[in-house]
């Protein structure tokens, strides 16, 4: 049963299907698995063990009836504690938040819920998705299962964890400057942002509307599109969200796994987003991917997006002013965190409990967006963080122009150690140098594994991105690249992670507290 | 904060408007009557026969605020503000946009109010109002923009419900989010002696429109529409404006009037002793009929403005504002000149009308089926009467097809003018119809002549002397006896006819 986590959704799936195991089995193996490595990696703010194996068994009973609602059916998921989920807490990993249970489920957990998989619990992340470590988590942070001594990414840490610890096959993330890609790349597991619209914002508590995309997150690219495909498309509650049709993106990476050949296909490599800067490790692996892109007929073409350089400035300034306005809610008169010495005035409370429940990194945004929105400063900040972000996506249409996808790591370096940046605001938010473009122009992106850096042995992820509405192209070369490489290494990369954990004296459903020895 | 009890020194009008010239500006709040909210599926407490009395039972998450909630437009108001864009005379944009208005207060769950900022969805436009001598003049549009209201809070322990001094607040979130469209003035200029009046007949007419448009319950009383009066007075040559004064919330028609006058007055003494007017919101307090100075206001108020990214761009198609701007109904000017002109009353008779604000129930009663001269006589009459008595609008009383219904009784001969006011009377206090007031209350006219002769036979045989002076040719004397006849009849008589048969059956 041990080998069980380490199934694949996929494999999962059709397991299940064929009646060779049960949701409660793959469930309960998954919250021993939790209760085996959490105390060494803390991916998860809020386990939900007895309400996963309640669903899990339902489902049990739905599939014996020949009523399973999808194929995924009994699957386990995790889920991003910014996530609004009904029955569980979902915090944001703020303090503002502690115990907040919302009345509603978040779309993506809706559709994940209808489809019968089973959420195990939410996944911790840096508070309100401000952060690239998960060290500006209000309830400590995710330890990298590469290398517990490092961070996971961020802000989806948890999420990432949880997949590549195999505490969870699959999870949801989401991605507002590279929460989702980062964390796969610095963990050796794959996420995807889709095109800004393909899946609903409704119920993820928000950081920047304009940029948030919710995302699968998963070890293989065939997973991640069959989240994809059961979370994504129109949502009538998300004025953003697109009215289209849109292919299933796991036939994308079936086909694209199958077909084993990238013939005709251009990849554009982005000059800018590579060189000077980038770890050495990082870019010899980017460089071989390259080869073997070529190697299997793609046309490997240089593009110039001259405009990116600004783009982590035009970010800074987009993100904190819509963060700053987004966070204003948080103010202790309807749900959250109330901080009232009694005797005091609503703008007392309301400034008490904010100065308490939010941490550094969400006060230093708040401030810094407040100011850029300003009277006086508006033009000289939003405005002209504006203006790049067009000039942003009109390097994206000029690149597309020459080539079907666009490459680049996914990370200029593989994980970094605990507190390396945390005290270097400027240094973290270069980290997001790679993946920023993307959510300015809308653009999905995806990055999975390309191998570990030879001279720290950890995990490099190549990022992959598309026009707008193209995604299925992610998956399509994603699941080629894919399966090249782990021809090549004869397993999944995950398989060369540390073992982790100890055994378990007794078996848990995941309620267990903290034995941790660490 | 000043309060209310600072005596201001006035300036007598007149002298005031020699000295200085006063500029003119409004911004009226009107609720839209939608369904729903302007982004939620929440019920909409300004619609038609909502009951919100319940707090926070008109709401939705985004009204609260709540994480991860999302705001969605409400296609029903964006078709309302178009025709009242429209009305109003205003281009309407091919593509506006939302965008947050960002101030901490706890009556907008969000702290964030989502309104339209630099491109309204109409603009430039003008209406023209009549004046009370029957003259009209044109008030300037710069534009009308969508909204959505803030909640109510309300301040327990304090002496006066202010928030000074009280305990604490109680928030209700069921007008958060309620539709707005906000229509802004340009500077009226020349109003001169006329400002008070210019003031109250542009918010009168701003009323009607919205009532013609069937796009808002517009009952100022209930805050569906609610008026911002600017004032600012120049020294008479000056060509730079003086500071302004807002004064919020002036929400009846004769408040606007008297608000305007007073602010008049009041910043005249100010400047005419050399003082300077502070740029201000002020309360205007029916009771006393005066202001007091609320917070301080500058143009440098800093909302932080941004383009609210949860939305999409406003576009309506060329089609639908073609398809709203022929559906718009007649403007209240020539509405009123159309109808004037039909029913055939002299200006002073519909004046008098107009200014009683039964214009639109009395065209209603007409349409049901009564006569222009018999409808007005009951709108201006009885229920006028009662409606001052009682301090409310006439129209929220009895509806134009009850008074309808009433004169056609009156017509039919079923009932007596005193009668009907009786029944009137009945279904004022909520008994139903005048069908019903009538059978329930037995008030009929007894037109059975075989019992009025029996009752003028017994009050004649009574009055002997009656009798005798009637024979002797003095007629007036029956008065005496019709009066014994009509207490008999407990009222439930013809009058007319009772003295028809007491003539005869005294000759006989």
């Amino acid at each position: 049963m041990t080998d069980l986590i380490r199934w694949t959704a996929a494999e999962l799936a059709e397991r299940l299907g064929a009646g060779d195991v049960s949701s409660v089995e793959a469930t309960r193996a998954h919250l021993d698995r939790i209760a085996e490595v959490e105390p060494d990696v803390h991916a998860f703010l809020h386990v939900a063990g007895e309400a996963a194996l309640t669903r899990a068994a339902e489902i049990d009973r739905l599939r014996a009836a020949g009523e399973a609602p999808s194929p995924l059916a009994g699957v386990p998921v995790a889920i991003k504690d910014v996530l609004c989920t009904s029955d569980m807490p979902s915090t944001a990993a703020s303090r503002i938040l502690e115990g907040w249970i919302p009345p509603y489920d978040a779309t993506p957990v809706a559709r994940l819920r209808a489809a019968g998989l089973v959420p195990l619990g939410k996944t911790n992340m840096d508070e309100f998705a401000m952060g690239s470590s998960t060290e500006y988590s209000a309830y400590g942070p995710t330890h990298n299962p590469w290398d517990l001594s490092r961070i996971p990414g961020g802000s989806g840490g948890g999420s990432a964890a949880a997949v590549s610890a195999f505490e969870a096959p699959v999870a949801l993330g989401s991605d507002t400057g590279g929460s989702i890609r980062q964390p796969a790349a610095v963990t050796g597991s794959v996420g995807v942002k889709p095109t800004y619209g393909g899946v609903s914002r409704y119920g993820a508590i928000a950081l920047a509307s304009s940029l948030d995309q919710v995302g699968p997150v998963s070890r293989t690219v065939l997973d991640a599109g069959l989240i994809h495909d059961v979370i994504g498309g129109y949502d009538p509650n998300d004025a953003t969200s697109l009215q289209q049709a849109w292919p299933s993106m796991a036939e994308a990476a079936r086909r694209g796994a199958a077909e084993g050949s990238l013939a005709g296909v251009r990849v554009g490599v982005v000059k800018e987003l590579n060189g000077d800067g980038f770890q050495e490790g990082v870019r010899s692996r980017f460089a071989e991917s390259l080869e073997r892109m070529a190697a299997a007929g793609a046309e490997i073409v240089e593009v110039a997006a001259p405009h990116f350089e600004y783009a982590i400035s035009a970010y800074y300034l987009i993100l904190p002013a819509e963060a700053s306005s987004n966070l204003a809610k948080y103010d202790a008169v309807r749900f959250g965190l109330r901080v009232d010495p009694g005797r005091s005035t609503t703008e007392q409370v309301m400034a008490l409990s904010r100065e308490r429940g939010f941490g550094p990194e969400v006060k230093r945004r708040v401030i810094l967006g407040t100011y850029a929105l300003s009277a006086g400063y508006y033009d000289a900040y939003y405005g002209s963080a504006q203006q790049v972000r067009t000039l942003v996506q009109r390097d994206f249409a000029a690149a597309f122009e020459q080539a079907d996808v666009l490459v680049s790591p996914s990370t200029p370096t593989t994980a970094f150690r605990f507190g390396e940046k945390v005290d270097d605001p400027l240094a973290m938010y270069l980290n997001d140098v790679t993946t920023i473009p993307a959510n300015l122009a809308g653009v999905p992106g995806m990055s999975l594994p390309i191998g570990l850096a030879p001279e720290d042995g950890l995990p490099v992820g190549l990022q992959i991105m598309a026009p707008v509405r193209e995604d299925a192209r992610l998956y399509r070369v994603g699941a080629t690249l894919e399966a090249l490489l782990e021809a090549e290494w004869g397993a999944p990369l995950l398989s060369r992670a540390p073992e982790l954990g100890r055994p378990v004296p007794v078996p848990g459903f995941g309620t267990e507290p903290d034995g941790g020895t660490r | 904060m000043a309060g209310a009890s600072t005596k201001d020194v006035l300036m007598d009008f007149d002298e005031a408007l020699e000295r200085f010239e006063p500029v003119l500006g409004f911004e009226v709040h009107v609720e839209l009557s939608t369904a729903t909210k302007m982004f939620s599926a929440a019920p909409n407490p300004a619609a038609p026969g909502a009951d919100s009395t319940v707090p926070n039972s008109f709401v939705a998450p985004v009204d609260m605020g709540l994480p991860g909630a999302l705001p969605l437009v409400n296609a029903e108001a964006v078709r309302y503000s178009i025709s009242l864009g429209l009305a109003l005379g205003c281009s309407i944009a091919p593509s506006s946009r939302f965008a947050r208005k960002n101030y901490f207060y706890p009556d907008l769950g969000k702290n964030y109010q989502i309104s339209q900022y630099d491109e309204p969805i109409a603009f430039e436009g003008s209406v023209e109002v009549e004046l009370e001598d029957g003259t009209t003049w044109v008030v300037p549009i710069e534009r009308a923009h969508m909204e959505e209201d803030a909640g109510k809070l309300t301040h327990v322990g304090g002496a006066t419900g202010r928030i000074q001094g009280a305990d604490h607040s109680l928030v209700d979130y069921n007008r958060a989010g309620v539709p707005l469209v906000e229509i802004v003035t340009k500077p009226i200029f020349g109003a001169e002696h006329r400002a008070p009046e210019i003031g109250k007949a542009y918010v009168a007419t701003i009323r009607d429109i919205v009532r013609s448009l069937g796009i808002s319950e517009a009952r100022m009383e209930r805050g569906n529409l609610r008026c911002d009066a600017n004032v600012s007075l120049r020294p008479r040559g000056q060509e730079r404006l003086g500071t302004r004064t807002e004064t919020k919330n002036v929400n009846s028609l004769r408040s606007v009037e008297r608000a305007v006058r007073y602010e008049i007055q009041r910043q005249a003494a100010i400047l005419a002793a050399g003082g300077t007017i502070i740029q201000e919101t002020r309360h205007w307090h029916e009771d006393t009929g005066t202001t007091s100075a609320g917070r301080p206001k500058s143009d440098a108020d800093d909302y932080r403005y941004f383009p609210e990214p949860d939305l999409l761009p406003v576009e309506p198609s060329f089609a639908l504002i073609e398809e709203l701007r022929a559906a718009l109904p007649e403007s209240p000017v020539a509405f009123r000149k159309r109808l004037q002109a039909d029913y055939g009353f002299t200006d002073a008779e519909f004046r008098d009308i107009v200014n009683a604000g039964v214009l639109a129930e009395l065209e209603e009663t007409v349409a049901k089926g009564a006569a222009p001269a018999q409808a007005r006589k009951w709108w201006l009459g009885e229920i006028l009467r009662i409606a001052n008595a009682r301090g409310v609008d006439a129209g929220t009383l009895v509806s134009p097809l009850h008074v309808s219904e009433l004169i056609a009784l009156v017509e039919n001969g079923d009932l007596t003018d005193r009668l009907a006011r009786q029944v009137l009377e009945g279904v004022i206090a909520g008994e139903g119809s005048p069908e019903a007031v009538v059978a329930a209350r037995g008030l009929k006219v007894v037109s059975d002549d075989s019992a009025l002769i029996a009752a003028i036979d017994t009050a004649l045989a009574s009055q002997p002397d009656v009798l005798q002076k009637i024979k002797d040719g003095k007629v007036q004397a029956a008065g005496a006896v019709i009066g014994a006849v009509m207490k008999a009849m407990r009222g439930q008589a013809d009058a007319a006819r009772v003295r028809e048969l007491v003539l005869e059956r005294a000759q006989s």
